[in-house]
């Protein structure tokens, strides 16, 4: 399992529309070889067939495919958008935080939604995981949702 | 009474509902059985509640269940609240 380890993190990211923004926290998970480059593209298709749902809380966006779709290991990379995108989910947008999670079938994803659900349950960890210029800033946070 | 969380792709985000259902209606006392499925799945399903968000509440339209809309699948004060609201 990898989460939000120093190289699938990436702040500050310059882009224009929510397939951008899938696809760079796509490609972080891709050039660590935890996803194929098909699961990016299946991303980028669930977003177009069942709309922006995936936009789970305010300001954070969690695009995923099916394990099929090519995961090779259970994974969440992050993407903090320099200036915040509009999804089309009018009750959570716009969107600052895209995490792409790399669903698999077994165990380790439902550590992973553990991980999540104790990372982004807290407001505060959220605002702080915006406003961070450098990876130690969250890097606590991310300890702090341990095993 | 059934509930059945849902999401796109039943998969991930749907399973985080369900998680937090499951724990928000132990906390208020009620049992109940909690599934997770995708959008498409969901509609051919016989339960009582379906909690999704408003996104996918409207491709349920034609539901017998009864629809409970979250917005924020991590705020189990909001699930708390429509779930209260709800199954009164």
């Amino acid at each position: 399992m990898k989460f939000l380890e120093p190289n699938l993190v990436a702040l500050n990211v310059k882009a224009n529309t929510p397939e951008e923004a899938i696809r760079k926290a796509g490609q972080l998970l891709a050039d660590q070889n935890h996803v194929d480059h098909s699961y990016i593209e299946a991303m980028v298709e669930s977003y177009k067939n069942n709309g922006p749902y995936f936009v789970l809380a305010p300001q954070v966006a969690l695009p995923h495919a099916r394990p099929e779709d090519g995961v090779k290991e259970a994974s969440v990379s992050l993407v903090q958008l320099a200036e915040p995108i509009e999804f089309g989910n009018k009750p959570n947008d716009p969107v600052k935080l895209v995490l792409a999670l790399g669903a698999s079938n077994n165990d380790e994803h439902l550590e992973i939604l553990k991980k999540l659900m104790v990372l982004l349950g807290n407001k505060e960890t959220i605002e702080k995981m915006i406003h961070a210029k450098t990876y130690e800033e969250i890097e606590n946070f991310i300890r702090g949702v341990g095993a | 009474m059934k509930l059945l969380c849902v999401c796109g792709l039943g998969q991930g985000t749907s399973l985080i509902l369900r998680m937090n259902v499951e724990q928000v209606l132990s906390e208020l006392g009620i049992a109940a059985d909690v599934e997770h499925t995708d959008v498409s799945t969901a509609s051919s399903m016989d339960v009582d509640f379906i909690v999704t968000n408003k996104e996918l509440a409207d491709s349920l339209a034609g539901v017998n269940a009864k629809i409970i809309i979250v917005n924020n699948y991590f705020d189990r004060v909001e699930i708390k609240n429509a779930l209260e609201e709800n199954l009164k």
